[in-house]
């Protein structure tokens, strides 16, 4: 028997998705029924499953917050696969040691504290479970069940025959080097059917002999192959049962490591458990010791495929190895980020995105990293920002300086408007800020906050096409439009808002020309000489000079056009005043204040009893 | 790593440090000071709590994890008898020491750089003995006892109690077992006081992490315990748990081992910020023959092969290895470091220099990745590489590996550096071979 048949099914702790993948793949190429991964552990997930492939299909696998819950589940599985890290595989370990169900634990971690690695070792023994790790990569019966990663790629396992029971059995304890010897192997025999490797820390739960005496047993095993290193007694145990008869295959044998010899100390060739504390403990030793009790030993690493060969067609000389027939390997899909890297495939996009790019090492706003316009050290602004996102140019300072002083000036209008009116009725509701904040944007429109959008249209239509200012309010009253951007509640000629003085100095100072501004102010001194609120409100100003910004920007006039009817100018209004409604929204949410509820006296109830249609 | 020495003085200081949990109500004097200089003593002797410095009779010796100072005549303990030596003469002792070069009689040679000091301990030979622990097996710790400890407990060693103690012992059945195997020549007016230490000294030994510790000679003179002289080892793949008890812990360099070039410390800084692993030895850093070789496993074994092929190890310039996955960063910094240090000198003989990027069939790493880092170093050290004439050789395996190998193969013959370039087909070790074949070929 192997250590592993193709109705065997572990339990993965922790949801690591390229190992488990590559289990499914294999899987799939050896046709088995049941995927090789019963369930997951991720005690963080919130998930409750995962999806992976199983050929061209996906299947869903469970995932459980503790090994107690997927072993309860899956009372089949016997495997557990403990990828935790270094810091709480013993503890993962020693928690699935209280299910019996579990036979085989296999432990991937490398640097476990040496004593809790001892304590969990014994305590799997004594239970009779077996322990495959720490360090490791694990270990595979081809044709039946693989652990994890190892073998490497689909592609590699089925070139080094991975996938199908050949006839050595195979104990190395680097994991890398595990690949390697797959690969020798089936280029110089039939490929192997069974294999592990046992780590590299220094305590691992099951050692070279252990599998050895397991693969003795097993038939389909013909002879093995044992890769040991520098350090440590454990291939003594090996001389030991092949000279006192417990092993009678042939086996082959080296340990790495013969470069120690030359230095004298100090040097840590290999794994934490490589390092000779004893003469006997040297690879060149151990080759020697191997090579006298009968093991078949090569004269260098080199050298190994050579005896390999040797071996195995002596052994099919003899009609111990018969020939295999080579099962036919359905192939696995290309994976679909793999084949389009690999410029193979192609699908049209259902989405553009044309002002900023998170796939490099650094997300950018049209073309610019973050960290370039972000930190005050940059001397970049949210005006600067703005240019990049919305417009995909790189204004100039008193553009930038423009949409930052309109963005602080839409900021906030007191409490009273309907906008923050409406949040602060959701907040109060309970709501989040979320939802308060769109109670409150949903108000911007026509009415509310539209008057920049509709001063610099028509304004600048009236401009465009010419229009004397008395012709244009003329033009205007025809309509029956009030004009936008025109005329205050209390501001008037002699008490002027303040804000819009601010923006005409800072355009007057700065802006190249402000052609529509100064055709503005003429149609204002019309309609202050009727009404003295009629003025040129803050709203009007904004919209107006947004107009002469892009004519100075050099936009054409096609392009402000669409910039109006695609909403731009009300984009400013609504990310100005999402500062204020969110401030409004915060205070609420301080304030604590109750539930709102109008109170009867400012309704005007007039309800008429409804009228019956025959 | 796992097992590594900390110093005498860092062992007693946690001795110190948890004395009262483990060991009351015995007591431990702990007077002890690590220096690098007799000024450096000097100045400690004026603080605070080290008046003793000026009072006692001081023990002055190196604390370089090396043994056998008594015999090698590097412990000062007498000027004209023993307990004679003051704070002036241990100060002016340690100067005269730590300027020379020292050889060891096991040959081990260097500079002697730290001491530790401490008052003499008037005691007679009896009255030392000897306790140590370590973790050698897997199944078991095993605890050393002895009535005879000193200098001479080697030759002793059969007077030495061993007991074994199962690592999963609880501690009523660890007080048993020691209590039960208590070496019978203790005097009897000690064993118990000597009994409770060698118990709580095996707890301290276990819940400490430690893999080795041996105080030899350790002296109880009533309630006081002196422990005076200590050799340990840590696990440091504990290190994340004991951060609080080990403390600054120090893992100090082997005496005589060279200390770390600024390369292989630049490397080694890498390795400790990467989830990958990086590592580099320099071994001859004349060598002809350099290795870049990805995984723990096949870096021994092309160091192994090369010392096999190429009749000995005087060629090879260094070992190490890349693994786990490193980024294109990471490998052109690894890669940069190796040939920076390979092109610094054309070969005394006029022979080239062999590059040997090696590595077995990776399992995750993806090989083109890693391959774009070398070819990066490449780019930048062409030149040089070419000054000293270098010759390639590649065999990699693993995810993307065709693409890798054509990538570097490609470079390689854009730059005008002569590469061979082989796969899985080919036997891992055999670009040794080859290489060294070609040097057969062209000499």
């Amino acid at each position: 028997m192997g250590l592993f048949t193709r109705d065997t099914q572990a339990i993965f702790w922790n949801n690591n998705r390229s190992a488990i993948q590559r289990m499914l793949d294999y899987d799939y190429i050896i046709k088995r029924e049941k995927p090789s991964v019963a369930a997951i552990v991720a005690p963080t997930s919130s998930n409750k499953f995962d999806k992976f492939f199983f050929g061209t299909e996906e299947v869903m696998i469970p995932i459980y917050r503790s090994t107690e819950e997927a072993a309860k589940a899956h009372p089949n599985a016997d495997v557990l696969l403990n990828f935790a890290s270094f810091r709480t595989a013993y503890d993962v370990t020693m928690d699935a040691l209280r299910f019996p169900q579990f036979k085989t634990i296999m432990i991937t971690a490398e640097g476990i504290p040496e004593r809790l690695a001892r304590i969990m070792n014994k305590t799997a023994k004594d239970k009779g479970v077996l322990i495959i790790g720490p360090a490791t990569v694990g270990a595979i019966t081809p044709g039946a069940f693989k652990v994890a990663n190892i073998g490497g790629t689909i592609e590699n396992i089925v070139k080094s025959k991975l996938h199908r029971p050949g006839s050595c059995g195979l104990v190395t304890r680097s994991g890398g080097l595990f690949n390697e010897l797959s690969n020798i192997i089936a280029l110089n025999a039939d490929g192997i059917a069974d294999g592990v490797a046992i780590g590299g820390d220094r305590f691992v739960g099951s050692v070279f002999i252990d599998h050895l005496l397991r693969m003795e047993k097993d038939p389909n095993v013909k002879y093995m192959l044992l890769l040991g290193e520098v350090g440590g007694r454990e291939e003594y145990k090996v001389i030991e049962a092949v000279k006192n008869g417990q092993i009678t295959k042939p086996v082959i044998g080296w340990c790495i490591g013969t470069i120690a010899e030359h230095f004298s100390s100090g040097v840590q060739f290999g794994h934490a458990g490589a390092s000779a504390n004893a003469d006997e403990e040297t690879a060149v030793a151990k080759n020697r010791a191997m090579k006298e009790a009968g093991i078949h030993v090569p004269d260098s690493f080199n050298d190994l495929p050579h005896v390999i060969k040797g071996v195995y067609e002596q052994l099919k000389g003899e009609g111990v190895i018969q020939d295999i027939e080579e099962p036919e390997v359905p192939p696995i899909p290309e994976d679909y980020a793999k084949a389009l890297k690999a410029g193979k495939i192609r699908k049209p996009k259902n989405f553009i995105c044309t002002i900023s790019d998170d796939r490099g090492e650094e997300a950018t706003y049209a073309g610019y990293p973050i960290s370039s316009v972000a930190t005050p050290d940059t001397g970049k602004t949210i005006g600067d920002v703005i240019s990049l996102l919305w417009f995909k140019k790189v204004y100039p300072r008193w553009a930038v300086d423009f949409i930052e002083t309109v963005i602080k000036t839409v900021a906030d209008h007191g409490p009273a408007v309907s906008g923050a009116h409406n949040a602060k009725v959701t907040a109060r509701a309970g709501k989040s800020v979320v939802e308060s904040l769109v109670t409150g944007l949903l108000t911007i429109g026509p009415r509310f906050g539209g008057a920049i959008d509709g001063a610099a249209k028509y304004f600048k239509y009236a401009h465009d096409n010419n229009m004397s200012p008395k012709e244009f309010v003329n033009y205007m009253k025809k309509q029956g439009i009030p004009i936008p951007g025109i005329g205050h509640r209390i501001k008037s000629v002699r008490n002027p808002d303040k804000r819009v003085e601010g923006l005409k100095k800072f355009a007057a100072e700065h802006f190249p020309a402000t052609p529509l501004l100064d055709y503005a102010l003429e149609v204002e001194k019309l309609t202050t000489s009727k009404k003295d609120n009629l003025i040129l409100n803050v709203d009007g100003t904004i919209g107006i000079l947004m107009v002469d910004m892009w004519r100075a920007l050099g936009y054409s006039e096609e392009e402000i056009d669409e910039f109006i009817e695609s909403g731009t100018l009300n984009s400013f209004f609504i990310l100005g005043r999402t500062i204020g409604f969110i401030g409004h929204v915060l205070d609420e949410k301080r304030l604590g204040m109750p539930m709102y509820r109008h109170p009867f006296d400012d309704i005007l109830y007039d309800v008429q009893k409804a009228e019956e249609i025959k | 790593m796992a097992q590594r020495a900390i110093r005498e003085y860092d062992g007693k200081r946690l001795f110190a440090e948890n004395w009262d949990k483990y060991f009351a109500p015995l007591k431990y004097p702990f007077e002890s000071v690590l220096v690098t200089s007799g000024e450096e003593l000097k100045k400690k002797a004026e603080e605070p709590g080290f008046e003793w410095l000026k009072q006692k009779p001081l023990v002055a010796k190196p604390d370089m994890l090396f043994g056998k100072r008594g015999k090698n005549n590097l412990v000062l303990f007498k000027i004209n008898k023993p307990g004679d030596v003051t704070l002036e003469d241990a100060a002016k002792w340690i100067d005269e020491k730590r300027n020379q070069e020292t050889t060891l009689l096991s040959g081990q040679k260097g500079v002697l750089t730290h001491f530790i000091v401490e008052p003499f301990t008037p005691h007679s030979e009896d009255e030392e003995y000897y306790i140590a622990a370590t973790t050698l097996d897997e199944n078991y710790d095993v605890l050393y006892m002895s009535a005879h400890g000193g200098v001479e407990v080697e030759e002793n060693w059969d007077k030495v109690v061993e007991v074994k103690i199962p690592i999963d012992a609880s501690d009523e059945e660890i007080e048993k077992i020691i209590k039960e195997n208590i070496p019978a020549d203790i005097p009897e007016d000690k064993k118990e006081t000597y009994a409770n230490f060698a118990v709580n000294f095996y707890k301290f030994f276990r819940d400490l992490n430690f893999a080795y510790l041996e105080i030899n000679p350790v002296v109880i003179v009533g309630d006081n315990v002196y422990l005076l002289d200590l050799v340990a080892r840590l696990d440091d793949t504990a290190g994340f748990m004991m951060k609080d008890v080990w403390g600054d812990v120090e893992f100090p360099t082997p005496f005589g081992m060279p200390e770390k070039s600024p390369e292989e410390e630049a490397i080694a800084e890498a390795d400790a910020k990467s989830g990958a692993s990086l590592k580099l030895t320099v071994l001859n850093p004349k060598g002809r023959i350099w290795t870049l070789v990805a995984g723990g496993g096949a870096s021994v074994v092309y160091a192994d092969t090369i010392a096999d092929l190429a009749g000995g190890v005087e060629d090879l310039a260094n070992y190490g290895e890349y693994s786990g996955g490193p980024t294109t960063d990471e490998t052109r910094f690894y890669t940069e470091t190796v040939l920076d240090l390979m092109t610094r000198e054309k070969d005394p003989e006029g022979r080239d220099k062999i590059l040997i990027i090696g590595g077995a069939i990776a399992n995750f790493t993806d090989v083109a990745k890693t391959f774009t880092g070398i070819i990066q170093a490449f780019e930048k050290y062409a030149d040089k590489m070419k000054d000293v004439g270098t010759r390639i050789y590649v065999r990699r395996g693993g995810p993307n590996y065709e693409k890798g190998l054509k990538d570097i193969k490609e470079a390689a013959d854009r730059l005008g550096l002569p590469i061979k370039v082989f796969g899985p087909e080919t036997h891992i070790t055999d670009i040794v071979r080859m290489a060294i074949e070609d040097d057969k070929a062209k000499a």
